[in-house]
């Protein structure tokens, strides 16, 4: 059976509930639950670029190129935003971020 | 079974367990290993269907950067990881309950879906006259140019927020200061004391 678009849609699903079940299993750390995001993120990736590929038209790369900009920004602002975190509070636990609940 | 075809289960083989060991592995510094090995397999993925450009794309901008800046955060922050990972096992059954439920609902979309008359069963470039990188630079620079702007000044407000959130003032450290240094005068500078013979200050 030759490799076709199901096969790649397979797997960028496969990515897809790794990454959803990785923010169900690690609640209670940033760091795993930012890379599972990242982990979705590439599911989607990869769906974009399969149905580009296997639709003959480019767009879905550009989107694709979008979507690694944004994954980038959205990783160097949350580990920032960690790196403060840590540094005024001694911890990373999600249960303790709530200084914002008033 | 073509080469081709062996290479794609290769890469999905390996894409998939590389991201199980992400969420399962104890020690971050491992996840953050095994994220850099997902990504690889995945632009081994884009290679296999004729997306060079984002493949290396994804080298360039998730293992040169993204992972290597969860590689130093990972390190620095000194934190107790296996106190983070208590409740593991209580929240294992409903996550695996959402992300079977998830995936099967998935895979039933994927399975049942009849692709139109638009889907050809094999790869098919755009432009199949010039290479991948130069066919997303056609489009890119033109029809989307705006978006791509955009995309810029995004990346240039990540950089100042991350600068922004991570820089510390320290009160007792001594800097330059130019415009002091040139606003010094000789009054500023020395203090002339007439010293009295034989008495000293």
């Amino acid at each position: 059976m030759a490799i076709g678009l199901p096969h790649y849609l397979t797997v960028a699903a496969i990515l897809f509930t790794l990454g959803t079940l990785g923010i169900f299993l690690n609640r209670k750390n940033v760091i795993v639950i930012l890379m599972s995001v990242e982990l979705i993120l590439l599911a989607v990736n990869i769906n974009l670029v399969a149905f580009s590929i296997f639709l003959g038209n480019i767009v879905g790369q550009v989107f694709a190129l979008f979507v690694l900009t944004v994954a980038a920004a959205e990783a160097a602002i949350g580990l920032a935003i960690l790196v403060v975190f840590y540094r005024n509070r001694g911890s990373i636990a999600v249960e303790d971020i709530n200084t914002m609940k008033g | 079974m073509s080469l081709a075809a062996l290479f794609f289960y290769l890469f999905a083989g390996v894409a998939v367990a590389s991201a199980f060991m992400v969420i399962a592995s104890r020690n971050p510094v491992h996840s953050v290993l095994f994220l850099i090995l997902t990504f690889v397999n995945a632009s081994g993925l884009f290679i296999l269907i004729g997306a060079e450009y984002i493949a290396m794309l994804l080298i360039v901008v998730y293992v040169g950067a993204v992972a290597v800046l969860f590689l130093f955060v990972v390190m620095m922050l000194d934190v107790d990881f296996v106190e983070l990972r208590q409740g593991f096992l209580q929240y294992l059954p409903v996550g695996v309950l959402v992300g079977f439920i998830f995936l099967a609902e998935l895979v039933l979309v994927v399975g049942s879906w009849t692709f139109g008359a638009g889907v050809t069963g094999a790869v098919t470039s755009a432009a199949p006259e010039v290479s991948n990188a130069v066919a997303i630079g056609r489009v890119l620079y033109t029809d989307y140019v705006y978006f791509f702007q955009a995309a810029g000044f995004i990346l240039l407000v990540a950089m100042i927020g991350a600068i922004v959130l991570t820089l510390r003032h320290k009160e007792n450290v001594k800097r330059q200061s130019i415009p002091v240094q040139n606003a010094r005068t000789k009054a500023m500078a020395i203090d002339v004391v007439k010293v009295p013979s034989g008495k000293g200050l």
